[in-house]
């Protein structure tokens, strides 16, 4: 395993900080994953697909345009690395995705798996419903008991493989002694086909098979739609997760050498390259540095290391190389004891109970108790078993949730495809209901209503010398506030000078040579000046002249201005938490109009300050990027996090955000009222086509056409209905 | 109404192969990539001669 490191380009800011350097797959024929975001034709599949097939070592390669992902066989030696630069070179961004992050297989089974009982049911019920229109329109006698035989003959296998998924989930309910929505089901499902094996075997006229198999297929297809959503937004959460893979630098005899985290021990020397995360809690051994805690603190100004400091794991380290002694690895570093809170946090949430369930709840007893009073009370008025069997099994068909079972998924696929597309990626199933009901906003500020990247305000104080002298020494530097300083040079069309032995040191600042003069530029206590403290600042020194100070500010976000607008507009309270300084937040908090807001806070008064807002009642929706906002998130009714954020940050919210942009959040708020309105809506005109169809099977007058006729249109109506929210773009 | 002895066992027969062919669609996982198969189909790479594996 050797370590050829060139920090290739990431997908996001909160990726660049990590080590993203490939390494040596162990496995022989190894299977590379690549995420591609920028194919969307088939001239671009054409194109990647020749341009790695046609490398030496590549057995196989496939694109999957769908996922977005490059699937490749190649010999061991083959470097993911240089896979990568080919396909820049053909002009396609290309990441590495760490393969066993991604576990395809659990829920794209699952979704076959009910794709596949799905098929049968349709199937089956088609051909049984052929045969009943047959029987509905008049066929008799011997005609008609064999078209019942028949019908039997293709539900009894069809519907034992089919609705095994209800059996099952109802099986475990009872076995527990409670009441699920799958416990009516299976239980309309078998009496139905009791009722009707009987009626057959005496030469019945009615026979409930076809409906016993649309029910099945119906709900089966409420079933599919909500395992399809739920794992596209898995997969794409895993795929974040998958961008981030966990590597480190560990120093051997024969230099640093590229490990996995999760091998790395207590007392190990591990190097932290420039621009990387550290990997560990540790103590500086070696070498000077500032790090970046924002994703930590939510602070904004980076703090310098020399050795015999401590390190946390997450901080970024900025200029010179450090090595740290390892104190402490894996699940006892902060970064993971701050992942603990988050569990605690999160025991609050699962109370929620979503609008199915509580529906469920009043649904089924409500159901056999109705089916059993007309089974009851059928047997006391005419003393007949068969007909009085025969009428609660229709009552249980009818009222049976077909549409009950389509109203929510029909709903969520259609609302949660939309946002989707605009960016947002819903993870928890009652996400969208929880986002519905809230009244309160709360915003971490650093990183996610504003960028995280510094950009310099007093540029144009700055003399043509100074700016010129400024842009070439920023050149030589990876810190922050160095690449803000060339931006601003770059967008000004800046000139810059020639200089000679440019130094960085690690820790301070750049020095170099201009002519015969010695510039300088870095820490202000470094150059020799006093800063107030509250702002970022940097000072810059040429020759003997008097050094001047250049000022950063946090910008705010993409969208950040129409979001809170818009909130506020729509009447919600909007709070700012913040562990940075005062000064800079309210500074913020004045430039971007909010009322309410808090700095200096620690991950747990955040995460108290939320909680309390929930004691008080209100709903509140969190959003924020830092692992100082984890346990924040997970103690809100509802929570988003930008795609940049931590992975911590990302597991603990209920939806992540794509793209750059803060805008999809408003439009999300609306969709999810309406798609709260359109299950509602669904449910009252399921209980709408019970209401009249259940007094006529409670008088016995239900034949098998009233039932199919009655599932179907409510079933349609209900997913018509919801298809709404996707139409209206 | 004898004919019936045929016309039923025909019927189902051919829904069968129906369900058949799609079982085998879905088990060789020719639903995994809709929307890049949609694309495929209008690359003219193998039209003029077939891809040797």
């Amino acid at each position: 395993m050797t370590t050829v490191t060139t920090n290739t380009a990431v997908a996001c800011p909160g990726c660049l900080a990590g080590p993203v350097d490939p390494i040596d797959a162990p496995s022989k024929d190894a299977r590379i994953l690549l995420s591609l975001p920028t194919v969307h034709c088939q001239a671009c599949i054409a194109k990647v697909e020749r341009a790695l097939n046609s490398y030496l070592g590549v057995t196989s390669a496939r694109v999957n345009l769908t996922l977005k992902r490059a699937m490749i066989e190649a010999a061991p030696e083959v470097e993911t690395g240089t896979l990568i630069d080919l396909l820049a070179d053909e002009g396609f961004e290309a990441h590495e995705l760490d393969a066993g992050a991604l576990s395809e297989t659990t829920t794209r089974t699952a979704g076959r798996d009910l794709l596949m009982r799905l098929a049968v049911a349709g199937f089956a019920s088609m051909n049984v419903m052929l045969l009943s229109v047959a029987v509905w329109s008049g066929a008799e006698d011997a005609t008609r008991d064999l078209f019942h035989w028949i019908s039997a003959a293709i539900a009894l296998p069809a519907i034992s493989f089919s609705a095994q998924p209800f059996f099952v989930n109802a099986w475990h309910a009872l076995r527990v002694g409670r009441l699920n929505m799958d416990v009516p089901i299976s239980l309309a499902i078998v009496l139905a086909l009791v009722t009707s094996l009987w009626e057959t075997w005496l030469s019945g006229h009615h026979a409930y098979f076809d409906a016993a198999l649309t029910l099945t297929f119906f709900l089966l297809a409420g079933r599919w739609l909500d395992a399809r959503a739920r794992s596209a937004a898995r997969s794409a959460a895993e795929e974040l997760t998958a961008l981030e893979v966990p590597r480190a630098l560990r120093w051997s005899e024969n230099g640093p050498v590229e490990v996995a985290v999760s091998e790395l021990q207590v007392g190990d020397r591990v190097l932290v390259r420039p621009g990387a995360r550290a990997p560990v809690d540790g103590e500086v051994v070696n070498g000077q540095s500032e790090v970046d805690r924002a994703l930590l603190t939510g602070e904004t100004l980076p703090e310098r290391r020399c050795p015999g400091d401590m390190i946390s794991a997450g901080e970024v380290n900025l200029t010179g190389p450090l090595t740290l002694r390892a104190t402490a690895v894996g699940q006892d570093t902060s970064l993971q004891r701050m992942a603990a809170l988050v569990t605690i946090a999160e025991s609050g949430r699962s109370r929620y109970t979503s609008l199915a369930d509580r529906a469920a709840k009043l649904y089924a007893p409500g159901v056999h108790i109705l089916s059993a009073l007309a089974f009851i009370g059928w047997l006391i008025w005419s003393g007949d078993m068969r007909v009085s069997l025969n009428i609660a099994a229709a009552v249980l068909i009818i009222t049976c949730p077909c549409a009950l079972g389509l109203a929510v998924p029909a709903v969520t696929t259609a609302a949660s495809g939309r946002l989707f597309g605009q960016g947002l990626l819903i993870k928890s199933a009652t996400a969208l209901e929880r986002l519905a009901e809230v009244d309160t906003v709360v915003f971490d500020k650093t990183g996610t209503l504003t960028t995280g990247k510094p950009q310099l305000t007093n540029w144009d104080d700055l003399q043509a010398q100074q700016k010129a002298v400024a842009y070439a020494l920023a050149l030589g530097s990876q810190h922050p506030l160095s690449l803000a300083i060339v931006e601003m040079a770059r967008a000004q069309g800046c000139e810059q000078v020639q200089l000679s032995d440019t130094s960085e040191i690690p820790g301070f600042g750049v020095e170099a040579s201009f002519g015969s003069e010695k510039v300088r530029m870095g820490r202000p206590d470094w150059i020799g000046v006093v800063s107030d403290g509250d702002e970022i600042c940097t000072a810059l020194q040429v020759g003997g002249a008097a050094p001047i100070l250049l000022t950063f500010t946090d910008t705010a976000r993409l969208g950040a201005d129409q979001l809170l607008t818009a909130l506020k507009d729509q009447g919600f309270d909007v709070v700012l938490l913040s562990g940075d300084r005062t000064a800079a937040v309210e500074a913020f908090a004045d430039a971007l109009g909010i009322d309410e807001w808090h700095a200096s806070m620690l991950p747990q008064e955040k995460a108290e300050f939320v909680a309390e807002l929930g004691d008080q009642g209100r709903r509140v929706l969190m959003v924020g990027d830092g692992l100082n906002d984890t346990a924040a998130l997970a103690s809100a009714h509802v929570s988003i996090s930008p795609a940049q954020a931590l992975d911590a940050a990302r597991a603990a919210s209920d939806m992540v955000l794509l793209g750059q942009t803060l805008s999809p959040i408003a439009d999300a708020v609306a969709v999810a009222r309406q798609a709260t309105r359109r299950i509602r809506e669904n449910f009252q005109i399921a209980t709408l086509y019970n209401v009249i169809a259940v007094p006529l099977a409670v008088a016995g007058m239900a034949t098998p056409l009233i039932a199919a006729l009655a599932m179907s249109t409510s079933s349609i109506s209900v997913s018509l209905n919801a298809l709404r929210i996707g139409g209206r773009r | 109404m004898n004919v019936l002895a045929y016309l039923i066992p025909i019927s189902l027969i051919l829904g069968g192969l129906g369900l058949l062919g799609f079982l085998y669609t879905l088990k060789s996982r020719q639903y995994d990539d809709p929307e890049g198969d949609s694309r495929r189909i209008l690359s003219d790479t193998w039209d003029d001669y077939p891809k040797d594996d």
